[in-house]
């Protein structure tokens, strides 16, 4: 699956209540870490099926950024269960990323 | 039999460079890539002084060069290195799962920020430390903040976040900047900017992330705290030759000692980029160094 468009108004349904855990990419379209990290997390929804990925744009949604203290480009955030389970701050590798939903 | 005729540690501009020459000249090429492809010039928004190109953003110039060593044949691998070391005749480098055999090495493992040096100061790098105002400047809107250096980077910065944010403070610990007079002086006329000057910073502030910062004045030993939201800490760059640090020349800064065709002072191990000892790290040096070592590792592998 390709990752979720997130907003304020689907947000808390699609990721705080959701079943499984989910990565959410707090992200800029001028940022260039960004723009590398981004094919990885499509990687990342299309080859697992037991976590949901979303992405949240930060210009365009101010908000989520500001409520959830995202102060650098681009940050991984994992829920787990309506909570945040981990924090990536910077361009990781997959393999990183991938380590940090397991933990 | 070798894994590759030569091995690049770095794909930054320097790196993927000498992979377009090495794989141009039809030699076998793998290069090892840590973190992201492009280095320190993906943080860029703009570059303005390559030679050919008006304009283009660091990270649209990295993927191009990354997309061409590609190109030719030179195979990226997103792995680290974590030691190197000779033996019967070809380099051996350790990438954790395996270890990779060459006939030549060039390292390009660039530069990384110089931290402060002070507890938290990690842990905080989104929660308040930033390391790229260019990046992260724009969520200090309204807010404000300090800068810790005193050369053209921290200068910049404060000029560009003097244009967002509240209030910046310039902290240096020294009285005079390394960097350009023009860029001091039209920060000096700026009303939001305050330089705080020879002081060192002792301590950062806050419990969850940053909430301030605690400078000493190194003449009168006076004790300031000085409340902002974020920290960007601008005080220059080390190579990142540490790891290998015991089978290379260095000087006193860490940088390996080389000409400027790369040689070092080990058969079959040559140096481009950043982590070489020169006077100017820019995108252009890096091309050039990249293509200068990969000629010496092909003179060499073919001498």
């Amino acid at each position: 699956m390709e990752p979720m468009v997130l907003n304020t108004e689907n947000f808390d349904k699609e990721v705080l209540e959701a079943d499984k855990p989910v990565l959410v990419d707090f992200f800029a379209t001028w940022c260039g870490p960004c723009k590398m990290l981004s094919p990885i997390v499509g990687q990342i929804a299309e080859e697992n099926e037991d976590i949901k990925v979303g992405k949240v744009d930060v210009d365009e949604e101010e908000d989520l950024a500001r409520r959830f203290g995202i102060e650098a480009m681009p940050t991984l955030l994992i829920f787990d269960k309506g909570e945040v389970k981990a924090k990536q701050v910077g361009f990781a590798p997959k393999e990183k990323i991938l380590a940090l939903i397991k933990e | 039999m070798a894994n590759a005729d030569i091995i690049i540690i770095g794909a930054g501009p320097a790196g993927l460079s000498a992979a377009i020459y090495a794989a141009r000249s039809g030699h076998s090429v793998i290069v090892l890539e840590k973190n992201a492809y492009g280095g320190q010039i993906i943080n860029t928004p703009s570059v303005e002084n390559y030679p050919g190109i008006k304009n283009v953003s660091g990270f649209d110039f990295a993927t191009e060069l990354y997309e061409q060593a590609q190109s030719f044949g030179a195979e990226v691998r997103f792995v680290e290195a974590k030691a190197f070391w000779r033996e019967d005749g070809n380099w051996l480098v350790d990438v954790g799962k395996e270890i990779l055999s060459c006939r030549a090495l060039i390292l390009a493992a660039g530069a990384s920020n110089r931290l402060l040096g002070l507890p938290h100061e990690k842990d905080w790098v989104g929660s308040g430390i930033s390391f790229c105002a260019n990046c992260d400047g724009a969520f200090y809107k309204g807010k404000d903040v300090a800068v810790a250096g005193g050369g053209n980077t921290a200068l910049e910065d404060a000029a560009f976040l003097s244009n967002i944010c509240n209030k910046v403070y310039l902290i240096h610990r020294r009285n005079a900047f390394r960097g350009e007079k023009h860029l001091s002086d039209k920060l000096r006329e700026k009303e939001n900017v305050e330089l705080v000057l020879n002081v060192t910073i002792e301590e950062l502030l806050g419990e969850e992330r940053l909430g301030g910062v605690r400078v000493r004045d190194k003449e009168t030993g006076e004790v300031r705290d000085i409340t902002v939201n974020g920290l960007f800490v601008a005080v220059g760059q080390v190579p990142a030759t540490d790891p290998f640090s015991e089978q290379l020349n260095l000087d006193e800064g860490g940088y390996v000692i080389a000409k400027e065709d790369g040689k070092t002072d080990q058969e079959g191990l040559f140096v481009a980029g950043d982590c070489r000892e020169k006077a100017l790290r820019q995108l252009t040096t890096a091309a050039s160094d990249g293509a200068n070592a990969a000629i010496s590792a092909i003179g060499w592998l073919e001498g």
